[in-house]
């Protein structure tokens, strides 16, 4: 066996490296590995953190089957992801593109559209997000200013679900940020070839920034997604998860079966578990997908 | 210039749909009850600062000081953890070569793509076994080991564009390893480091579920769950602008290190070519 050699700078071991990675190393262990093994023991279990678990094989699989509460929250979680994570790249796109702008005083633009996301589902934004959408509130106003009828956006079962969306959509400043860094790195020389060959700036868009954005988008997507899937803070602040369980994800389910009931623990680790599959699920289809067409295109 | 109105024109707009919500928080935290429903303009009609100084002393038995202090002692010892623990991995990676290197970034990045919320619970039973629950330990233990993969990954980028004869020169000058990178290679991806600090800063004021999973006594709730606990204890009667205005005050912090950090830390991220 050929022995690797290793290329560091003279006098430097070939642990350094690893030495230096060692934080990382006992954390993936510790906070990922471990939890990940133990989740899925627990969920083979009857257990409530007090007397001894009990093994049940895979009946708390079986019984998600059959709660209703689960394939709710199951439907609720797909339908916020599948809405919010297409609106919110499309947003984050447009807006970074009108930020590559070089113009003067953009940098205050930029800081202004970044600010709504630094607040996360912060409880002032809840509140304020509270204010803004119950019956007399200043969406409302508006929209009765535009002589539409108010909507009673927290009662009614098909609307709540856009105040949460709405919500995650105003904080469209992380992802904005990665494209805007992302635009900043295509090379100008593309543009001006282009622009001598006499391609507008619309045909530019689509033959030179979205290919040359693919690896960026696509990175924003699978962020977006797994974060959408696994939505937990806004829906709980909110709405609670109603009116009807219309906003109640699968992350307030395992909250709910964890917490608020008497510390169902296995039954909360078997569906965290099936929510994890489910995320790998939809994350690997999408690595999939794009494998599948970097294929085709050579 | 005329070619550029029509951009000034939309972003203006943009940046007003998504910063008058805010202007109207503001605002609100000085009207009546009845004005906050009643009116879509952000201008109260009388200021009446007291309704600050009320708010400061909160619903709740303690002040809104020992809430701020709370959250601080969590989110100083996790900003500086995390910075360190990042910086030290991201050079690693980015600077040396080891056995298993490739197996180990991958399961970096494969961590970033990792659902959080799977992780929650069983933290939660172990923490329970180790009688660390209602202690800051739970959330501050995990920024000491290079957490998010996310700031590894940013932070490699920025030493990859740092030349690597100035470690050279360095180490010819005599710096070992770990003097290199503080003397040498820090000062070079400043921008980055700040832009883990004040993601940290951030996403720990804003961190609720964790909090509200592993802290039980009031006493040492962080802000996020002691405005929580104001609005839960206070019903629809009551007036509404003083719960405002707590909220209002709970902001500063996160804008003001937002404000301070800002060119710092947009460029850390804009310049950085995180696409690599």
């Amino acid at each position: 066996m050929k022995k690797r050699v290793y290329s560091n700078p003279v006098g430097v071991s070939r642990f350094t490296g690893l030495l230096l990675i060692l934080p990382f190393i006992a954390g993936f262990l510790l906070f990922t590995l471990y939890p990940f093994v133990c989740s899925f023991a627990v969920g083979l279990t009857e257990y409530d953190n007090i007397r001894p678990a009990r093994f049940v094989g895979l009946d708390n699989y079986k019984s998600m089957l059959s709660d209703d509460n689960f394939r709710k929250a199951l439907s609720v979680t797909l339908k916020y992801a599948a809405i919010l994570v297409p609106m919110k790249l499309a947003v984050s796109l447009m807006t970074a593109l009108l930020l590559n702008a070089e113009i003067c005083g953009i940098g205050v633009y930029r800081t202004a559209l970044y600010i709504p996301s630094i607040l996360g589902a912060n409880l002032a934004v809840v509140i304020m997000w509270n204010y803004l959408f119950t019956s007399g509130g200043l969406v409302n106003q508006v929209l009765s200013l535009a002589g539409a009828s108010p909507v009673g956006w927290y009662g009614d079962p098909d609307k709540a679900i856009f105040v949460v969306i709405l919500l995650r959509l105003w904080e469209f400043g992380s992802t904005m940020i990665i494209f805007l860094a992302a635009l900043r790195d295509i090379p100008r020389e593309l543009y001006e070839a282009a622009k001598v060959d006499g391609c507008g700036s619309f045909r530019a868009f689509f033959a030179i920034t979205l290919p040359q954005l693919k690896g960026v988008i696509f990175v924003n997507l699978v962020l977006q997604t797994i974060a959408a899937l696994q939505e937990f803070n806004a829906p709980y602040m909110l709405t609670g998860g109603g009116p009807l369980k219309s906003t109640y994800t699968v992350g307030m389910l395992i909250y709910d079966e964890m917490f608020r009931y008497d510390m169902n623990a296995g039954y909360a680790n078997a569906v965290s578990w099936v929510l994890f599959v489910l995320i790998s699920a939809v994350v690997g289809i999408m690595f999939a997908v794009t494998r599948g067409r970097r294929r085709d295109e050579k | 210039m005329t070619k550029k109105l029509p951009l000034y024109v939309i972003l203006t707009v943009m940046a007003a749909v998504t910063l008058y919500p805010m202007l109207w928080l503001i605002g609100a935290s000085f009207k009546s009850n009845s004005e906050i429903f009643s009116s879509a303009w952000f201008m109260p009609k009388n200021f009446d600062l007291s309704v600050y100084r009320s708010a400061w002393k909160t619903v709740t038995p303690y002040t809104m000081g020992h809430y701020f202090m709370n959250t601080f002692m969590i989110v100083v010892p996790k900003v500086i953890l995390a910075s360190a623990s990042s910086v030290l991995v991201a050079y690693g990676f980015a600077r040396f070569d080891f056995p298993l290197k490739k197996f180990f970034f991958a399961l970096l990045m494969a961590g970033m793509f990792m659902p959080a919320i799977v992780t929650v619970m069983p933290m939660y039973l172990l923490w329970s076994k180790l009688g660390l629950l209602d202690t800051y330990v739970p959330l501050i233990a995990p920024a000491a080991f290079a957490g998010e993969g996310m700031f590894v990954f940013i932070l490699i980028q920025f030493f990859r564009r740092v030349p690597k004869e100035l470690d050279e020169a360095a180490r010819i000058d005599g710096c070992g390893t770990l003097r290199a990178l503080v003397y040498v290679l820090l000062p070079c991806i400043r921008p980055a480091v700040v832009s883990v600090a004040v993601f940290t800063f951030l996403w720990t004021m804003n961190d609720f579920l964790q909090p509200l999973i592993m802290i039980q006594s009031v006493e040492k709730y962080p802000l996020s769950l002691a405005l929580r606990l104001s609005v839960d204890s206070t019903g629809q009667g009551y007036e509404q602008c003083k719960i405002i205005a707590m909220s209002v005050i709970g902001l500063i912090p996160s804008v003001a290190v937002f404000a301070f950090a800002q060119k710092q830390f947009v460029s850390g991220i804009t310049a950085g070519g995180i696409t690599g």
